[in-house]
């Protein structure tokens, strides 16, 4: 029988499958964070269970932890330290690896499991997370769940699912100068809503996925959440190999053996998709969110839609609502539209790759007047890999704060954050509704994009910088 | 709750559609590590006015805010309800209000699951069944109440009309009996070590 790749990952894992429950899925990998993690341990705890195997579960401090330098378990956010506190003395307890805040390995969970070889082909990874479909890049099942599956998956080593139907996306042809993965997933969403992924695992598939570097199919997945797919997964190629290779945690005493299995993790030539989408690839261009959901996004030149051109009511007036929170009007142009904060951060855009497209801008230019520029890579591994390209240095001398890595400036957890009304682009993932601070106004783009408009004291494009 | 027993409760209209669990609670709301007292932070974005980013009390606004729906026991709302980050303090915070049921379009994937976990019932209709009833709420002409029969998977709307629905069969018999998922994969042990056992043979790379 024909398999997607989800569908040989998923069998392989399979403990136990009836007719009136759900399957019973063996987990491989289980990452923590302070957030919910905490939770999960906590609840064990008070349940008197143990952790089947604390071999397979790590931890990080990435969601509450500040991003200051000399940053420690004090937080901004207040009532933060407990939840760090919590997850150290838990995470000692029940003998689980921990990533500290000054552990030279630290940084985003979904950054970190990859970086040190945690997360492998074939896997399935939780992660009391929805970004944990990051991992798909790998060719990893990442499953983001609650914290109360978390549990379950800490009890066990096991959780119960159905199987999701089967989507394929596949881009075809060559990227424009400047497209970054944010940008393929803007324009996804913006052409298929972002409930267009709902009850189904996706695989990205394609030659401008086959030709794309590492860095971006790790974007591409970990917004695959944001399409409300289940996880997005890519079948994983000489390029996963490489990156994979005598990583910590790696089999590297069993590589070639391993190398082999990885190599069946492929969609069979046959498999079923219940529904492919096909895009061409040429057709993307730099994006922007304009609204309150990542499906309200245009291309950087482009206008928000005209409210006179919508003729269903509910939609119109969801429109309108996103309009008067964002300060924007009906039809109007981002491009040009003045910026008080930039930042390049979070799971979604702080890789080494991000990092460097946004160097490649700012070199040789100065953020402008008031705009508030802060940089947090997504891991310590990922800043100091780029201070010794002396990446550092150039983001500083144009006016970038650079940080520590953590989530925190991603979503206001009451500690750091933006300010009301404050006009932010952003390299994050979600432009929900107050999400990085009460009346702040989130612009989603890519690094580039965010890089060209912090120089550029307004929205614009890379290529208008690079112009000049 | 006891859900072998059909119950009648006030109903809540928020008809949007991808209301994302950052709305239904902020993370700046989720202060400590204990489910309680979340209520406070359920839906804070519209449950107060909010002056330079901080609060300035209740937005009577706000439909939970109002005398005729603070008993709100069932929400009804559109696509993709709970969409978004993993936060299970979305579930716990709707239930510190004391809501037992979310009727939607749909949801999303995570919220529903963490649903299941604290005993909230989530019920997808139709999206003609979900306008309809979001309208009969709006104008509140008849009464704001909807009857929940789980035991018989029906729903009766305020003109006392009734709709079926259809629940997971292992999450229905989850809820009838009060049961604890955890417990019930633990009593399933033996077949998680044997597959362990096979396993390793199988992906030894897989390991530590």
């Amino acid at each position: 029988m024909s398999l997607t790749l989800f569908e040989k990952i998923w069998q392989s894992h399979l403990i136990l499958s009836g007719k009136s429950q759900p399957d019973l899925l063996y987990v491989d990998r289980i990452f923590l964070h302070e957030r919910t993690g905490s939770f999960a341990l906590k609840s064990l705890k008070d349940r008197g269970l143990r952790v089947k195997n604390p071999k397979h579960v790590f931890a990080t401090m990435d969601h509450i932890v500040d991003t200051f330098p000399g940053r420690g378990d004090e937080t901004l956010m207040p009532g933060g330290k407990k939840f760090i506190q919590t997850m150290r003395e838990l995470a000692n307890e029940f003998g689980i690896t921990l990533f500290d805040i000054n552990d030279p390995r630290h940084g985003i969970s979904h950054l970190i499991s990859a970086e040190q070889g945690i997360a492998l082909p074939g896997n399935i990874v939780i992660c009391p997370d929805s970004h944990t479909c990051t991992l798909g890049a790998l060719g990893a099942i990442g499953w983001g769940v609650g914290s109360s599956d978390c549990e379950h998956a800490l009890a066990t080593s096991s959780l119960a699912g159905n199987k999701p139907k089967q989507m394929q996306i596949i881009f075809s042809g060559e990227l424009n100068e400047g497209v970054n993965a944010k940008d393929m997933m803007l324009h996804l969403m913006e052409k298929y809503s972002v409930s267009g992924g709902a009850g189904y695992a996706i695989e990205f598939s394609g030659d401008t996925i086959d030709n794309l570097p590492l860095e971006n199919r790790f974007t591409l997945c970990n917004m695959a959440v944001e399409f409300s797919a289940f996880t997005g997964i890519i079948a994983p190629d000489q390029k996963v190999f490489d990156y994979l290779k005598d990583r910590p945690y790696s089999p590297n005493k069993t590589w070639t053996e391993t190398i082999d299995y990885w190599k069946s993790l492929h969609s069979d030539e046959n498999a079923i998709f219940d529904k492919v989408i096909e895009i061409d690839a040429s057709q993307i261009y730099p994006s922007v969110s304009w609204g309150l959901s990542p499906e309200q996004s245009i291309p950087i030149d482009g206008s928000i839609p005209n409210l006179h051109e919508i003729s269903n009511p509910d939609k119109k007036e969801e429109l309108e609502s996103s309009l008067k929170y964002m300060g924007l009007k009906s039809g109007q142009s981002l491009m040009h539209l003045p910026i008080d904060a930039a930042f390049i951060g979070s799971c979604t855009n702080a890789r080494l790759d991000d990092l460097r497209s946004a160097a490649k801008i700012l070199k040789g230019n100065k953020v402008s007047g008031d705009v508030l520029a802060i940089c947090t890579p997504a891991s310590a591994t990922v800043k100091r890999n780029a201070e010794k390209e002396g990446i550092d240095q150039i983001f500083k001398d144009a006016g970038f704060e650079w940080r520590e890595p953590g989530c925190s400036l991603c979503f206001y957890a009451g500690g750091e954050g933006f300010l009301p009304e404050q006009r932010v682009i952003t390299s994050t993932n979600r432009n929900f509704r107050g999400r990085q601070g009460p009346g702040v106004r989130s612009h989603l783009a890519s690094p580039a994009t965010v890089a060209a408009s912090a120089i550029a004291g307004k929205i614009t494009s890379s290529k208008e910088v690079m112009k000049k | 709750m006891n859900w072998s027993e059909s119950f009648i409760a006030i109903a809540a209209p928020l008809l949007m559609d991808n209301v994302d669990t950052d709305q239904i609670i902020p993370s700046r709301e989720m202060k400590t590590i204990s489910k309680k007292g979340l209520r406070k932070g359920l839906f804070a974005n519209w449950q107060y006015n909010y002056l330079d980013g901080k609060q300035i009390g209740k937005n009577d606004d706000f439909i939970l805010n109002k005398k005729a729906f603070e008993d709100t026991k069932i929400l009804v709302s559109g696509k993709n309800f709970g969409c978004g980050s993993s936060r299970e303090h979305a579930v716990w915070a709707l239930k510190d209000f004391g809501i037992n049921v979310v009727v939607a379009k749909s949801f999303g994937r995570i919220f529903k699951n963490n649903c299941a976990r604290n005993q909230l019932l989530t019920i997808e209709l139709a999206d003609e069944y979900i306008d309809h009833i979001g309208d009969l709420l709006v104008r509140g002409e008849i009464h704001n109440k909807i009857t929940i029969d789980l035991k018989k998977q029906t729903l009766t709307t305020p003109e006392n009309k009734i709709i079926n629905y259809e629940v997971d069969p292992y999450l229905l018999g989850m809820l009838l009996k009060n049961q604890d998922f955890i417990d019930r994969s633990l009593s399933y042990e033996e077949s998680i070590d044997e597959f362990v056992r096979k396993d390793k043979k199988i992906r030894p790379w897989a390991y530590l």
